[in-house]
């Protein structure tokens, strides 16, 4: 692997996913949520510990990158491991009709609604 | 200016009924006001990510001197607005220079929209992110961020960015929250109006 950030240690980012550089799962989007389903345990990964007590309540994957200051495909990784056995499970946001990439009028009058509140 | 968020800052966690993401992006040249606009109208401080390229053969880089790398690395700020119990936006400011495009994909799947944000110091810096947009079929506006001062007018704006008439282009102070909430319910009229035309045709 190549160095990816300035301020980490390359060795780290192999480690924590194990050498994977990519998930082949693309289910995780950016802004999915992600809800722990267990406390974590003795003996557990750290970054996997540190994302299921994030994660009690529902967090979108791009803040737990954040706050783990990780890239977001390394999360990912991560978060796969995580998804696999149960440990979190994610709530995914709702797809667009694939042939419009525009998103359902009600949503977006919800959408509307809630800015206007802002 | 598109700021590192480091210092440590107490999470505000969203409530359990929360179960849907979403995603508005903001794009635009560097120091454009795009961290400035995600500050002005999110709940959260805006926090920053990284995302990772490793694929060969980008563009580029704008940067005189730096030569296009296999692996390149960029950092990307986002903010957060609690729409309802369930809804959640994540507003993305997304550097608009081609090298950046491989985030795009990842960012722009499943996105609302896209507002771009230009100044007229720097309008150049805007064609490229048009043109991507366009090209993916990614509905957007412009904001034309003035500081508080406009040199141009709109119409000038519009006729050196060759923007169709059909796309909204607005003024905005992107530290104003007043003004940025204006720019994304713009957005969004935009998006209803095209989504229900669809929806009628279709």
């Amino acid at each position: 692997m190549s160095p990816r950030l300035e301020d980490e240690n390359p060795d780290r980012l192999y480690m924590v996913t194990g050498g994977r550089s990519s998930v082949t799962d693309d289910a995780l989007d950016m802004v999915t949520l992600i809800v722990s389903e267990c406390e974590p345990t003795p003996g557990m990964q750290s970054e996997h510990a540190r994302i299921l007590r994030l994660c009690r309540s529902p967090t979108a994957v791009v803040e737990i990158a954040a706050e783990l200051r990780m890239p977001v495909s390394v999360v990912c990784i991560l978060l796969c491991d995580l998804l696999d056995t149960g440990r979190v499970t994610a709530r995914k946001p709702r797809p667009a009709p694939a042939e419009t990439r525009l998103p359902d009028p009600e949503i977006l009058k919800q959408v509307l609604v809630g800015l206007q509140k802002l | 200016m598109d700021s590192r968020s480091s210092e440590p800052v107490a999470r505000i966690p969203l409530p359990s009924s929360a179960t849907t993401g979403l995603k508005i992006v903001i794009v635009g040249g560097f120091g454009v006001g795009k961290t400035t606009m995600v500050k002005s109208v999110s709940e959260i401080r805006p926090l920053s990510t990284e995302e990772t390229m490793t694929r060969a053969g980008v563009g580029i880089d704008d940067a005189r001197g730096v030569e296009a790398k296999s692996t390149t690395t960029v950092a990307f700020d986002f903010g957060r607005i609690s729409l309802n119990e369930e809804l959640v936006l994540y507003l993305f400011g997304a550097p608009g220079q081609e090298r950046f495009w491989f985030l795009w994909d990842r960012l722009f799947t499943g996105t609302l929209g896209a507002v771009v944000l230009v100044d007229t110091r720097r309008l150049a810096d805007s064609w490229y992110a048009i043109d991507r947009l366009e090209h993916h079929g990614m509905p957007f506006i412009v904001a034309h961020n003035q500081f508080g001062e406009s040199t141009h007018s709109l119409d000038q704006i519009r006729d050196a960015l060759d923007l169709a008439h059909d796309v909204p282009l607005i003024a905005c102070d992107a530290r104003q929250r007043e003004s940025s909430k204006a720019v994304l319910i713009t957005l969004v009229n935009h998006l209803y109006a095209l989504s229900s035309a669809r929806q009628v045709t279709s």
